[in-house]
């Protein structure tokens, strides 16, 4: 009985990851053309909404091609590196408070695990491999360059995600995420209370999932595609869904972390049911992901790309120092 | 079996196998990806021993930091398959792989005849111990003067790399 | 329940295998890999003594292991980037001049 509860759950979180990874890729296609003032996207289906469904039929039916003097084994192997990595983060995700079904408590996160943000850390430090596998196995120029930069790029940023995340950690005293998030209870959301880690964090993201500002490691005007110039078919579409993915990751870590997860005030006030209570809180976790998508997407469309001397300038003179001053500030601020 | 000794025995053999690996490698790259996959399996050995905080670290430094820059050195040198680097089989080496293979050997004589089976059990409070809490407890408090001086050696390191690593101008 | 010895023969065959690499290879990021693979090798088995004796001055000392390992790899690494740089060669057989 035990194992059926998890297994549940990790379907049940696949399944939403890749649909919403699916629309995802067509909100950002709309909303692109909307800030570009063009249409989009919308033959497929109403509105456009079967184009995700004509998209994926088409990778799968395009030729995987693998350059001649590529490494084989890694060249296939980095695509998955970067999906595993990017979906098996949400584990120690709370998406919603625990919920009453079927006579007993069901706890919606799928790993309650002592060591949650730690979890998180250790993974997005193994999202790198994706990226520089990809672009040494492919054995070209551009590639190369691109995975070169990837690596450096984010094991700087790393350091000041880490660093910022301590500042919400020294408040809430606890490692674990669904801790994290009843801890901000009432709208006392980390947003407010640290809004410098707040920032930091959201720069480290982008940074980590290579979104625009920061999208050294696949420039197309410089690399012709970074890291995935010789990659096509099904092997593209991977690497293409784990952007997303991470994409939807970040966005939920952000909301667990700054913007009070699954919490929505005064709802447990009014007098609702216990399961329309949960619902709405999954709702709400929902809704916030959702905005924070919009957040990143409407970034990439209207902010340019760093240089590279930039890039690190920001990563290690401004990020690192405002990080470190945050864990001061919040240090005194909690000795007060 | 267990599920307990199942999970021991696939991450053990797994280990194993990618640490013999690593060293047979001629690609640089290859070993370099064996080496993370035997440090993946030492973190899943260190929760089997509820060392949960040490696991997580070491995914993320051992695997997360140190090999990256591994790679990235590899990559940087751009060493690849090369041919020129020939490894020939002088009589130092039979006499290495001699001796290895006698030191495992002997080991096995060991485990095998002379193993007294002294602690079956972990001790009781191990799970506790592993926690975050429990290790920041002591770590900040025993064990304090040496993590203070772990942050000098740190610095020096990065001093030294920075040095090391710099190219020469103007010379 | 996994005996403690289960987990100690294992870290020696690791440390073993470690002591091949860097006697038998020639290729000094290799040697410097199977240094850290030692390292990992007596890890497991100061975390296993940790686990059984119920003691955390294992877990401790792993912990620092750990610092000097990523101190080491940056110097090692920064190193032999530098002898690269100067001979063109990463075959620590070549490297036999003692200065720089």
């Amino acid at each position: 009985m035990d194992i059926i509860e998890p297994l549940v759950k990790i379907v049940f979180i696949f399944l939403i990851t890749l649909t919403t990874v699916a629309y995802l890729v067509l909100v950002e296609r709309r909303v692109s053309a909307f800030i570009q003032n063009r249409i989009g996207p919308n033959r497929v289906g109403p509105a456009g909404l079967l184009q995700p469904v004509a998209d994926i039929v088409k990778l799968f039916l395009k030729e995987d091609i693998v350059p001649k003097a590529a490494n084989k084994f890694v060249h296939s192997l980095a695509p998955l590196i970067s999906l595993v990595v990017a979906m098996t983060t949400f584990a120690v995700i709370p998406f919603g408070n625990s919920i009453h079904l079927f006579g007993r408590d069901i706890k919606l996160m799928i790993a309650d695990v002592n060591v949650g943000i730690l979890y998180i850390l250790a993974l997005s430090s193994l999202g790198v491999y994706g990226i520089t596998l990809s672009g040494w196995s492919s054995n070209n120029k551009y590639s190369l360059l691109g995975g070169l930069r990837s690596s450096a790029q984010m094991i700087s940023y790393e350091l000041s995600m880490g660093l910022s995340i301590i500042g919400v950690l020294m408040i809430a005293g606890t490692l674990r995420l669904d801790k994290i998030v009843e801890s901000q209870a009432q709208g006392m959301w980390y947003f407010w209370r640290t809004p410098i880690s707040f920032i930091t964090f959201v720069i480290a993201s982008f940074a980590e999932t290579n979104r625009l500002p920061f999208d050294l490691p696949e420039a197309e005007p410089e690399l012709v595609g970074g890291y995935h110039t010789e990659y096509s078919g099904m092997k593209f579409g991977l690497f293409f869904l784990a952007e997303y993915a991470n994409m939807i990751t970040a966005s939920a870590i952000i909301v667990t972390l700054y913007l009070g997860g699954w919490q929505l005030p005064f709802v447990g006030h009014i007098g609702l049911p216990d399961l329309a209570v949960s619902l709405l809180q999954i709702a709400a976790f929902g809704v916030k992901v959702g905005l924070v998508l919009l957040f990143f997407i409407v970034i990439r469309w209207t902010i340019p790309r760093f240089r590279y001397d930039q890039l690190m300038n920001i990563g290690w003179k401004v990020m690192l120092p405002l990080a470190l001053a945050n864990i001061l500030i919040t240090g005194v601020a909690l000795l007060w | 079996m267990s599920f307990e000794q199942v999970v021991f025995y696939f991450l053990a053999v797994l280990a194993a196998f990618s640490a013999v690996m690593m060293i047979l490698q001629r690609n640089p790259v290859n070993s370099a990806l064996y080496l993370i996959l035997n440090f993946f399996c030492l973190g899943g050995l260190y929760l089997t021993l509820n060392a949960q905080f040490i696991a997580m670290v070491q995914v993320l430094v051992y695997a997360g930091a140190i090999m990256v820059l591994f790679l990235f050195v590899i990559m940087l040198l751009n060493l690849g398959d090369d041919r020129r680097l020939r490894e020939h089989l002088g009589l130092r080496m039979y006499l290495g792989i001699g001796f290895s293979v006698a030191l495992v050997l002997e080991l096995l004589f060991i485990f095998l005849f002379r193993s007294s089976n002294s602690a079956v059990q972990q001790s009781a409070n191990a799970a506790e111990m592993g926690t975050v809490e429990y290790v920041g407890k002591v770590l900040f408090t025993r064990f304090l003067f040496p993590f203070e001086v772990t942050s000098l050696l740190l610095l020096a390191a990065i001093v030294g790399a920075v040095i090391l690593a710099k190219k020469k101008t103007a010379e | 329940m996994i005996p403690l010895d289960y987990y100690l023969v294992l870290s020696a065959f690791m440390f073993c295998v470690g002591v091949l690499g860097v006697v038998v290879r020639r290729n000094a990021i290799i040697v410097f890999m199977s240094i850290e693979l030692m390292l990992n090798s007596v890890n497991l088995s100061l975390i296993a003594f940790s686990s059984f004796l119920g003691d955390p001055t294992g877990q401790m000392l792993v912990f620092f292991v750990m610092t000097v390992a990523a101190a080491e790899a940056a110097v090692g690494l920064a190193i032999i980037i530098a002898l690269f740089r100067n001979k063109q060669t990463v075959n620590i057989d070549e490297i036999n001049i003692l200065k720089w």
